[in-house]
């Protein structure tokens, strides 16, 4: 079947079978960032955005994105790049293999709610797993990132 | 698709629903309309459910996986398993709930719960919004995980309502046929009800917890729930 497909901005139009996943089709088309993991709906490490909602790309058929918006990290770097070296700065980026999507659903959760509490941050990450940090890491990274942040809104007046 | 991924069926024929605009909640002053494809977020973030529901709606569903789960997930291919650990059944099954089957028409949930497998189509689900108050409780070896057992207590109308899930089988429905909360919600009447929930549901063992750890945990459920709907109220 044919989908139409805008990924990271750029239309794609592509013949694909039926059952096709999501995650297989970005990947396809050079979005090695969205990474195969539990393949169980449970980790959170192919999310993507479609049509701006993040979801997992493991879980959705291709066909289901026809005629939608579909972004990966590779199309989100500025605005990825705004937080992710403060979670650097904390080592809780460690072996990186679940950063993508733990970036990905930041993304996401700071475009809902910019200026969440530690528990809110914690609940909306909760369905990205990592078995080297413990999430206290990315936790205390993306909290002096908000701090960082939301200091220098309040200097500027 | 979160669960047909998982397992080996075959399938001759698959009903796409998604272009029927089933993906949206219809709130009106009588009831809520939610569409098949209406997604878990949908309902956990709808103001007008968590407004009616008193939070428990939220409360059930905050803990299924995680966000980006929940955007996949619906309402149909929850409600349509009938999966004895869903936080879903056992939350809608308190409320004067209805489904709207495409074939079978407009059944109660309660009827629904208890139906064979068919080839129907679940068109939507309908809440009627009866005077309410409602309280969610679950119990989780840690979030995201399935609950090992969840309980739903609310009082529609004049009725009082407690459902118990992840028995693991499928969620029950409990009325107060005894009266035990005629006189309102107190501790004691509250302990008496969870008592009787206790003795009047079946519960067994599974890979989430030992059929005694279920018998253990089921009085404690109700009774906070019922306690929790007390200070709702």
């Amino acid at each position: 079947m044919e989908v139409k497909i805008k990924l990271n901005g750029k239309t794609v139009v592509d013949d694909i079978p039926a059952d096709m996943l999501l995650i297989d089709f970005v990947r396809a088309h050079g979005c090695k960032s969205v990474k195969r993991g539990c393949e169980t709906s449970a980790c959170g490490l192919c999310t993507v955005m479609l049509d701006d909602v993040p979801v997992l790309s493991c879980s959705t058929l291709a066909a289901r994105a026809d005629g939608r918006s579909v972004c990966t990290l590779e199309g989100l770097q500025a605005e990825a790049s705004e937080f992710v070296g403060f979670i650097a700065d904390q080592g809780a980026e460690q072996c990186g293999f679940c950063n993508p999507g733990f970036v990905m659903n930041t993304i996401a959760l700071l475009r809902e709610n910019p200026d969440p509490t530690d528990d809110e941050i914690l609940a909306y990450l909760s369905g990205n797993l990592c078995r080297c940090s413990g999430y206290v890491g990315q936790l205390r990274g993306i909290r002096a990132f908000l701090d960082e942040k939301h200091g220098k809104e309040v200097e500027r007046g | 698709m979160m669960w047909l991924k998982m397992g080996n069926h075959s399938f001759g024929t698959a009903i796409d629903l998604c272009d029927l605009g089933l993906d949206t909640i219809e709130e009106t002053d009588e009831e809520f309309r939610i569409g098949a494809m209406v997604t878990l977020r949908q309902m956990e973030t709808h103001t007008g459910l968590d407004a009616y529901s008193c939070g428990a709606i939220k409360a059930a569903f905050q803990d299924i996986v995680g966000v980006q789960f929940r955007n996949g997930a619906t309402l149909g291919g929850s409600l349509w398993r009938r999966m004895g650990f869903s936080d879903i059944v056992t939350a809608f099954l308190a409320m004067d709930s209805y489904v709207e089957l495409h074939e079978g028409g407009i059944v109660p949930l309660e009827r629904f719960v208890n139906m064979p497998y068919d080839k129907d189509i679940l068109v939507r689900l309908i809440v009627k919004k009866r005077p309410g108050a409602f309280a969610y409780q679950a119990v989780r070896k840690q979030r995201t995980d399935l609950p090992t057992i969840n309980c739903m207590a609310a009082k529609v109308g004049d009725e009082y309502r407690v459902t118990v899930g992840a028995r693991p089988g499928r969620a029950v429905l409990l009325r107060d046929d005894r009266g035990i909360l005629a006189d309102g919600i107190t501790e004691a009447s509250a302990a008496a009800f969870a008592e009787h929930a206790a003795e009047s549901i079946r519960v067994s063992g599974n890979m989430w917890g030992s059929a005694e750890y279920r018998r253990a945990l089921a009085p404690v459920l109700v009774r906070r729930a019922l306690l929790a709907l007390g200070e709702v109220r």
